[in-house]
């Protein structure tokens, strides 16, 4: 949920909206704000699997250094989406496991 | 590239550092991974305490704001978005900037002021989604703007559980409960005495068992702590929430000063294994200073003064002040430094600057 008022911090300063897509659904988005933003905002909170047990990942660290929030963006595995930047049009997936090669052939 | 001085980390040490040594002259290159400097001033909504000095009464990403006015004025250069990965012997700093590109810069001195990273505790299915540090939940709400859940647990009193619980409470999700191990409240009274005026419980002498959920949070098994800090067997009970919130304390993030091989030492009144440093938080190594959060879990306030201090240590050893004038400038900071360190919750960190100190003389005589 968007905070949209805040009784210390006022109205959130205008942003431009944009549109991302995760695991195909499209979800809207700020300019500037960190995918994993965007997606809490959107109500999804689970990232991806674990390689061994499928266990789910999701935001905890939100600094970059826990990598628990990682993902594949726009084609690229393990990104951490927590100091990624939401562009428009961003393909964002869940990561089942460690991620995959792109094959060309 | 060249500085006189490589500050790494833009966070309230690193920025009064930086801003004391501008002011006299010193060439300053402030470097910080993130995409605008303040560091954790900008998660700060509540107000400060302490002397005037010290910003009493002054809510903290105001402090922010005001410290990135008096940086810009003394023209100090800030580079974001940039990654210190390494420190050389001939104080080379290296960096990756955006999209992968590396630099570096020669700098006579270094800072590192990179702050603390939050602890976790462990328990089953601490690892859902929905289970997030203070920090984390804090810079969804105040910058981003984001509620990062509905109804919300949090483990741990000090002075981050209690405010954070203030935090979610006034952006908008109902705090069901604050739990803590100790048979005490562990922060002040008085962030203790603004949530339990919101009608939240601080359950003292309970710890959480399990988190529970299909894919995530979805509600949490708490029970009574022994003296031991274990479960009391028998006593768990089921409560519902979707977000719980770890707020067990901070650690120094030490990467750079371990690859720099910095001399540390394990201090617990300090929060962990910490730097050794002498009076003007110079270092082992000649050249390279420490101010804030990674010199010992405290509080902006001192961040700042310990800033400052380094700050004008630096421009003193430039040649940029002479010595009865930064004499003059130190010993108030330390005295600032010092009355910040008083009471029960200050002398621990002040018994624990002073082993630092103590550690760094023995080890330099042996």
């Amino acid at each position: 949920m968007r905070i949209a008022h805040h009784p210390i911090l006022g109205d959130a300063e205008k942003r431009e909206r944009i549109t991302i897509s995760v695991d195909g659904k499209k979800i809207d988005a700020y300019e500037g704000e960190s995918i994993a933003a965007a997606m809490l905002a959107a109500g999804l909170k689970v990232h991806r699997r674990t390689a061994k047990h499928k266990e789910p990942r999701g935001v905890f660290c939100n600094i970059g250094r826990c990598t628990d929030c990682i993902m594949k963006v726009d084609g690229q595995p393990n990104v951490r989406t927590c100091v990624t930047k939401a562009r428009d049009g961003m393909m964002v997936e869940s990561l089942d496991g460690l991620g995959t090669w792109e094959v060309v052939r | 590239m060249n500085a006189d001085l490589a500050v790494i980390g833009a966070g309230p040490a690193g920025l009064c550092a930086a801003i004391e040594a501008a002011r006299r002259g010193v060439k300053v290159l402030v470097i910080d991974e993130n995409d605008r400097p303040g560091g954790q001033l900008f998660l700060q909504t509540h107000k400060f305490f302490g002397s005037r000095h010290h910003m009493a009464g002054v809510r903290g990403f105001h402090i922010g704001n005001d410290l990135l006015e008096e940086a810009k004025h003394e023209g100090i250069e800030i580079l974001l978005n940039t990654t210190v990965w390494g420190v050389f012997p001939d104080n080379r700093v290296a960096f990756t900037r955006e999209d992968d590109k590396q630099g570096s810069v020669i700098a006579k001195n270094i800072l590192i002021a990179t702050g603390a990273l939050e602890k976790g505790i462990f328990f089953k299915g601490w690892t859902k989604p929905g289970v997030m540090g203070a920090g984390a939940a804090q810079k969804m709400m105040h910058v981003h703007r984001v509620l990062p859940g509905g109804k919300v647990l949090v483990v741990g009193s000090g002075n981050v559980g209690l405010i954070v619980s203030y935090q979610l409470a006034q952006a908008g999700a109902v705090v069901s409960g604050v739990i803590e191990a100790l048979p005490e409240v562990s922060g002040y009274q008085v962030h203790a005495g603004k949530i339990r005026r919101m009608s939240i419980p601080i359950m003292t002498s309970h710890t959480i068992v399990e988190a529970l959920g299909n894919g995530q949070v979805e509600g949490a098994v708490l029970a009574r702590a022994g003296a031991d800090f274990r479960i009391v067997e028998g006593t768990e009970f089921e409560v519902s929430c979707d977000l719980i919130i770890l707020a067990v304390g901070l650690r120094p993030f030490d990467e750079l000063l371990r690859a720099l091989g910095v001399e540390m030492a394990y201090i617990s009144g300090l929060g962990g294994f910490v730097p050794l440093h002498d009076e003007n938080l110079e270092t082992s190594k000649r050249g390279v200073y420490v101010a804030g959060d990674i010199t010992g879990i405290e509080e902006a306030n001192t961040a700042m003064d310990e800033g400052r201090l380094a700050g004008v240590a630096v421009a003193e050893k430039l040649g940029r002040l002479d010595l009865s004038k930064a004499e003059e400038l130190k010993s108030d900071i330390r005295r600032r430094l010092a009355n910040l360190r008083i009471g029960s919750y200050g002398r621990q960190r002040a018994e624990g600057k002073q082993e630092v100190l103590a550690a760094l003389r023995e080890r330099k005589g042996a």
